[in-house]
């Protein structure tokens, strides 16, 4: 039984496989359509010292569709216990009132810091620019689903891949499979150096209309305003990594088109009704999923 | 006969070999700090015929443990440890790195969670040598480090 799931780097493919198989079980229950209650009279602590929307409600409609309570502690109310108690105090009290942590902290391998003050299991929901291993699962899911397979894929990641923790965390994922990958990014936000070296697959830098009509999926990200010093080069950046109906035109009819969410203008509004689109289904894929992990560490 | 540039000990821990100019940092490993009761004997680039130049350090009337000892080979990975009773040399060992090293390096990434004040934790780092090289990765925020001189704590 997994005890904690703090990064993706401690799966192996046999442990996705088996994650990816238990939530496919659990779609009926994720939609709705089928009532299970094995979480019943289990509580799940979400700890989230920094925003989030869809994370931590995804996680709380998965413990709530499996009929079990979540307690909240939002990032404003992390503020002020962050002026005077220490993470690992903070971890130590909750863990006595839940059967399960989810955090999102601000610094890099705050959640493993956390399992080690923990006397419940804890599910990293992001540590800063480290790992959001939940979020990788569920874009796994969502090849899997979609393209019916994870070996043999062909896929290009394209945005900020430098900062990008969902990228940091999908690619180590990504070279557990059969896959071709290729990085489409400006110079300024490429993928650091020590996570290519890291990473045994096929990898290889591209634009994206060299490899448009080659790829299955197409994995964009948003490029963060505050990552650049002047606006000007902000906009000259941004504006080339937009993708719209047009761009699409020469794809296969097969390629999908998958975004962490929330976009801003790198995804115009196009591209929602092609074929193509699937960033909306791969958000809701985090709840069966999420119901698989919570399933797994707290049974 | 040559003259010791430092001199023999009755009893205690030699580390010979050590790469020159770095016997401060290896004093920084053994937490031996200013103000130490112990009897230590430092030399900078004494004339090696193995290494061109060397650093020797001698802390009198204390056996030092090899896990502390090991630590030694982050920086220095030739050195070579002389344990000494009456004179005498009782064992000779070399330091091998350990895989695991926590609270001799410092992570350099500011946003990590081992740099964060007032939170009880201990920087930890996995230890891989390669050529005679070591590199060294957090426990917490997973960054590679090298030229482990630089990050000694």
């Amino acid at each position: 039984m997994m005890r904690h799931l703090i990064s993706i780097g401690d799966l192996d493919r046999e442990d996705i496989n088996y994650i990816l198989k238990k939530a496919e079980e659990f779609e009926d229950v994720a939609r709705g359509e089928k009532k299970l209650r094995i979480l019943e009279g289990k509580i799940l602590g979400n700890l989230f010292f920094e925003p989030s929307t869809r994370t931590r409600m995804s996680f709380e409609t998965a413990m709530k569709r499996l009929g079990g309570d979540v307690i909240n502690m939002t990032a404003q109310e992390a503020s002020s216990i962050a002026k005077g108690e220490t993470l690992a105090d903070t971890i130590r009290v909750v863990s006595g009132y839940c059967d399960a942590i989810v955090i999102r902290h601000p610094l890099e391998g705050a959640a493993r810091f956390a399992a080690e003050n923990s006397s419940v299991p804890v599910i990293n929901a992001g540590d800063g620019a480290g790992q959001h291993p939940t979020q990788t699962l569920l874009d796994l899911y969502t090849i899997k689903k979609e393209c019916g397979r994870l070996d043999g894929i062909t896929i290009a990641l394209m945005g900020d891949l430098k900062y990008s923790r969902t990228i940091h965390s999908l690619i180590k994922a990504l070279a557990l499979f059969d896959m071709r990958i290729y990085l489409i990014s400006p110079e300024a936000l490429a993928l650091p150096e020590d996570i290519i070296e890291d990473v045994s697959a096929e990898i290889r830098r591209a634009r994206l209309e060299e490899v448009i009509s080659e790829i299955d999926v197409l994995y964009v990200t948003r490029i963060q305003k505050e990552r650049f010093p002047d606006e000007e080069e902000y906009r000259k950046v941004s504006g080339s990594y937009r993708i719209t109906a047009e761009t699409l035109k020469s794809a296969k009819d097969s390629m999908i088109v998958m975004h962490p969410l929330p976009r801003v203008d790198e995804i115009h509004p196009s591209v929602d009704s092609t074929k193509h689109a699937r960033y909306f289904q791969q958000s809701f894929y985090g709840v069966p999923v999420r119901m698989a992990i919570l399933s797994e560490v707290m049974l | 006969m040559r003259e010791l540039v430092v001199s023999k000990i009755k009893e205690g821990t030699v580390i010979d070999h050590i790469n020159a100019g770095k016997a401060l940092l290896v004093l920084k490993i053994l937490k031996i700090q200013p103000g130490t009761d112990l009897t230590v004997s430092m030399a900078m680039n004494v004339p090696s015929s193995k290494m061109g130049k060397k650093d020797i350090v001698k802390v009198e009337g204390m056996f030092i443990r090899d896990e502390e000892l090991n630590k030694i080979a982050l920086i220095s990975p030739n050195a070579t440890i002389n344990l000494i009773r009456d004179y005498e040399i009782e064992r000779k060992f070399k330091v091998s790195p350990p895989e695991v090293v926590e609270g001799v390096l410092k992570c350099p990434n500011h946003a990590c969670i081992s740099n964060a004040e007032r939170e009880p934790i201990t920087p930890k780092f996995y230890i891989k040598t390669e050529e005679m090289r070591a590199t060294a990765r957090c426990h917490y925020c997973g960054r590679k480090i090298e030229n482990l001189d630089n990050y000694i704590s």
